[in-house]
């Protein structure tokens, strides 16, 4: 299922104003790829660019070539409500529909999709729920309503939810950001095992979360307030905690700004 | 990974789309469609033919967008063009209310209708004006609204400033109450209490305590809020200088606040304007000019329009005039209206919304 | 709009920490302090005692026209107050409220949520704002100008429906035309539908306006289509503003006078269609029958008008119940 995705020349815009430049870079499929670089640079923005997120904010405008395996989500004819299916995401804050209860939102995006036999469904419900490490926690409360559980909780129940309709891509924006010490943790492993069967995506401010969870790092930066974002460079995990090609970056790492 | 198994995937991502002018050439085909079965069949009505060209409208945008789209597409499409169904099904009857108001109001709309009044014409006949109206529905507004700013920006500033026990809770609460108040229950009230039990008669000012009792919540709640909006440092940097918690309320939240006080008092204004049912039971109408608003019937626009529709038999020049005073009645609300917002919008604290 | 029906929408705003009331009040030694919040104090007890006034009175006068009803005063269909012996009852009063709302709220609702989520998600941003703005003047336009449009404008047009509907619907009874003027309960109910349109647009514009951005993300991020979003999280999300915004309006249609008044031809008996002549509000009935009543006959009005309080209570207080309990709601998911 998972898919590699081929960035080039992507630009993104607000309006006029131009969030990110001239942005190139491959993913591998089956592989955690981690994004870090100071508030602003635009690395949430790019990361909303790969499953045309970006463009639902009022203004948010893309050109550019994103190319998953050999297909360019901004081409001709491409229908953006597909590839949200086919990418899937998870955000900052926990965001389970208030509504609805665990079962339900796990089954939210299978729904949208056409009939599913109850049993079908109840399957998939409790394959996605043991998937995101949480169908222990739930198995008896699958009826409640999803806002009940922890914040912890909640975040692996947008994961499930996220899985449950079998995507290609996992986008994460700073998903344990709003959690504690050790829901981060549950969702860190969580991580490393759900990169067997998709291609990972997160950003993350916290860098020793890159270092643990991700194979590839890749740094933004920005000149100044006001400019655009940019690609630094993106390398293996361990090459750029260690020896980065890139003053700014050991800077950055090294904590001497940002 | 095999390419066979690929290439159906890919598929699923450029998924049909039709063309954006797609619902616009749906729309003119059954607009053209719903005239020509209306005209095959010897409908006359424009409701009919234009609820077919709906009818068709929907059904052909579903039917093809989910030949080519598929469902969910299609239901995408549906819901949109119900949403903008709906729209213009209201947008109709509301612009047609405008329009005609002003289109059969500015008939007989004229220096001369507005200074005199309906004394020496038959109710069939036309001529006369509304100045007797225009005057009586100043004073009675005038009057609530001396009554209803000082009660009403008074229990706001001890709700928001000292009230927090039973007391405060049962207010807000019956305040509440009061905005769902009927306009014709508050005149019944005072009918009851002014002219049934005291044996008072008709006057402007009865008809003033019943829309107080629709003016009195509404000046509460937003000089509630706006109150609420003034920021608490500045109320602390005043006591913290000494002065006295009234000098305080008098001199600092009020002053900042008192932009926001008067739009919401404005409103309230509009609101009540064009009151009718407690004005028919209470203050009754007169073909006469009375300023004397303490005693007998006076005239009202409200009233006035409502006597000119109703006791001339259907005589066109009544009804010009009752259109003409609706106008005016509409014009001096909207005036009221956007002067208030635009105070709204200029005295806004930096703190506000 | 006034001010009033945007509260259900405004976030709980926490009221400023101003200094614990009964100290402030007990430590209020100056003759300033004393003089003052005497004052606003007293206007707030004013305002729960003209409440309570409004009650008695009402209860007072109706109960002396009550007493000397001959006939049962709920379930008669009669109005004749000044008769010996005078007989009089709401029946048909409360049916025509109870129809014409019920009308208007079936119109009214459905439209007013398609046009508040045509200004919040379908409309370009400009025009919705535009539309916003224009809907929220029109929650000014006075109920008696509503009616003499309805009078002179609307039923003239009726024909041409209340024919078609007859030609469709004649045959379930209730919707059969024998041709009388279309100053029915019908128009009526049509005529409310427009009068509490912009209001019920307004709050439910306000509630729709307020789902949290992370909810629709929620939804578009699983591959939602526009509609799909909105019937994942924007309906669920504003369902009790959208029914308190409803009950708002139904307050107003039960107690609308003029325009009724002038649409309606009343008359004091129930017909099976509802497209016939005849019926009555209990508003309507007071402003239609004040003018040649007795004063037995205005303790009459006074009666149904204490009725109608109690219902228009009834259905403002469940408005709050329904907000106050969103307010938790969303409280806990903050």
């Amino acid at each position: 299922m998972a898919k590699r995705i081929d960035v080039s020349g992507l630009n993104a815009y607000y309006g006029s104003f131009l969030a990110i430049e001239d942005i190139s870079m491959t993913v591998e499929p089956r592989s955690v790829t981690a994004f870090i670089g100071p508030s602003g640079c635009g690395k949430s923005t790019f990361l909303r660019t790969l499953n045309r997120m970006h463009e639902v904010t009022p203004g948010g405008r893309v050109d550019g070539k994103v190319m998953l395996d050999d297909e360019n989500l901004y081409g001709a004819g491409i229908d953006p409500v597909a590839v949200r299916r086919e990418v899937g995401m998870v955000f900052q804050r926990p965001n389970p529909f208030p509504t609805m209860s665990v079962y339900d939102n796990v089954a939210a995006g299978l729904r949208l999709n056409g009939k599913y036999k109850k049993s079908e469904l109840d399957d998939v419900v409790e394959k996605s729920l043991k998937g995101a490490n949480l169908w222990n926690e739930v198995k008896d409360r699958l009826n409640k309503p999803g806002s009940g559980l922890s914040g912890g909780q909640q975040q692996r129940l947008c994961i499930a939810r996220a899985i449950a309709v079998e995507p290609n891509v996992l986008l994460m924006d700073e998903p344990c950001s709003a959690l504690d010490p050790i829901s981060t943790l549950a969702i860190e492993d969580l991580i490393g095992e759900l990169k067997e069967r998709f291609t990972i995506v997160i950003v993350t401010h916290n860098m020793q979360q890159a270092a643990r969870v991700s194979d590839r790092t890749a740094f933004f930066n920005l000149a100044a307030v006001g400019q655009p974002g940019k690609l630094i460079e993106i390398d293996d995990t361990e090459r750029i905690f260690s020896n980065p090609s890139v003053q700014a970056t050991e800077d950055y790492i090294s904590g001497r700004f940002g | 990974m095999s390419n066979a198994t690929l290439s159906p995937q890919r598929s699923s991502l450029r998924g049909a789309t039709l063309p954006k002018w797609f619902a616009w050439a749906v729309a003119a085909g059954s607009v053209v469609l719903g005239l020509g079965i209306s005209a095959a069949a010897g409908l006359g009505s424009s409701i009919q033919w234009a609820l077919i060209a709906a009818i068709l409208f929907v059904v052909g945008s579903y039917g093809i967008s989910a030949k080519v789209e598929g469902r969910r597409q299609a239901k995408d499409r549906t819901a949109t063009s119900l949403v903008w169904v709906a729209f213009l099904l209201a947008v109709i009857p509301l612009a047609s209310l405008i329009w005609e108001t002003v289109k059969r109001g500015i008939k007989v709309l004229d220096g001369y209708f507005l200074t005199h009044s309906m004394g020496v014409v038959a109710d069939t006949e036309p001529g006369g004006g509304i100045y007797h109206a225009i005057l009586g529905t100043l004073e009675q507004v005038g009057l609530a609204t001396l009554i209803s700013v000082p009660i009403g920006v008074l229990t706001a500033i001890y709700l928001v400033e000292y009230g927090r026990g039973r007391l405060a809770k049962a207010v807000t609460f019956f305040v509440d109450v009061m905005t769902g108040i009927p306009s014709i229950v508050a005149g019944l009230f005072i009918l009851s209490l002014w002219i049934l039990i005291l044996g008072m008669g008709y006057s402007g000012f009865a008809g003033s305590m019943a829309l107080s009792i629709l003016m009195i919540p509404v000046v509460v709640r937003s000089t509630e809020e706006m109150l609420k909006l003034v920021p608490n440092e500045l109320r602390e940097a005043s006591l913290a200088l000494g002065v006295p918690k009234w000098r305080t309320i008098l001199k600092v939240v009020l002053p900042t606040s008192l932009g926001g006080i008067t739009t919401g008092v404005m409103l309230a204004i509009a609101r009540i304007t064009g009151e009718t049912a407690p004005v028919l039971l209470l203050v009754w109408v007169t073909n006469f000019i009375n300023s004397n608003p303490f005693s007998d019937p006076q005239a009202s626009l409200p009233m006035y329009i409502y006597l000119q529709y109703a006791n001339s038999g259907g005589s066109g020049a009544a009804y010009d005039r009752a259109w003409a005073a609706a106008l005016t009645l509409i014009a001096f609300i909207m005036i009221l209206n956007l002067v208030a917002r635009g105070i709204a919008r200029w005295k806004a604290p930096k703190t506000g919304r | 709009m006034d001010i009033t029906t945007q509260k259900p929408a405004a976030p709980p705003t926490p009221g400023p920490a101003a200094p614990a009331d009964k100290r402030a009040a007990r430590g209020a030694t100056r003759p300033g302090d004393r003089i003052f919040l005497a004052l606003s104090r007293g206007s707030g007890i004013f305002v729960l005692v003209l409440m309570a006034a409004i009650a008695a009175f009402l209860a007072y006068r109706a109960s002396i026209a009550i007493s000397e009803d001959e006939a049962n005063f709920f379930t008669t269909f009669e109005w004749n107050p000044s008769g010996i012996p005078p007989e009089f009852g709401i029946a048909v009063l409360a049916f025509g409220t109870v129809v014409s709302s019920i009308i208007a709220m079936v119109i009214a609702v459905p439209i007013s949520v398609g046009i508040a989520l045509f200004i919040t998600h379908y409309a370009p941003r400009r025009l919705g704002g535009l539309i916003a703005y224009v809907i929220d003047l029109l929650a000014a336009v006075p109920s008696i100008v509503y009616g003499l449009w309805g009078a002179l404008v609307l039923v003239p047009h009726m024909d041409g429906l209340y024919g078609w509907l007859d030609d469709y619907f004649g045959w379930t009874g209730i919707l059969e035309w024998n041709g009388g003027a279309p100053r029915s309960l019908f128009t009526v109910g049509i005529l409310l539908a427009l009068m509490i349109l912009p209001i019920i647009t307004n709050v439910s514009r306000e509630v729709f306006r307020q789902v949290p951005r992370m909810h629709e993300e929620a939804a578009l991020a699983l591959g939602a289509t526009r509609w799909e979003v909105i019937r994942m999280s924007v309906l669920p999300f504003g369902r009790s503003g959208v029914i308190s915004a409803s009950m708002l309006g139904l307050g107003r249609a039960l107690g609308e006078t003029m325009a009724v008044a002038m649409v309606l031809s009343p008359s004091f008996d129930i017909s099976a269609s509802l497209l016939d002549p005849g019926g009555g509000t209990f508003a309507q009935n007071i402003a239609s029958k004040f003018n040649e009543a007795t004063e037995m006959g205005r303790d009459a009005l006074i009666a149904s008008g204490l009725v109608l309080f109690v219902i228009t209570l009834l259905v403002n207080g469940a408005a709050r119940l329904i907000i106050a309990r969103r307010k938790e709601y969303s409280g806990a998911n903050a």
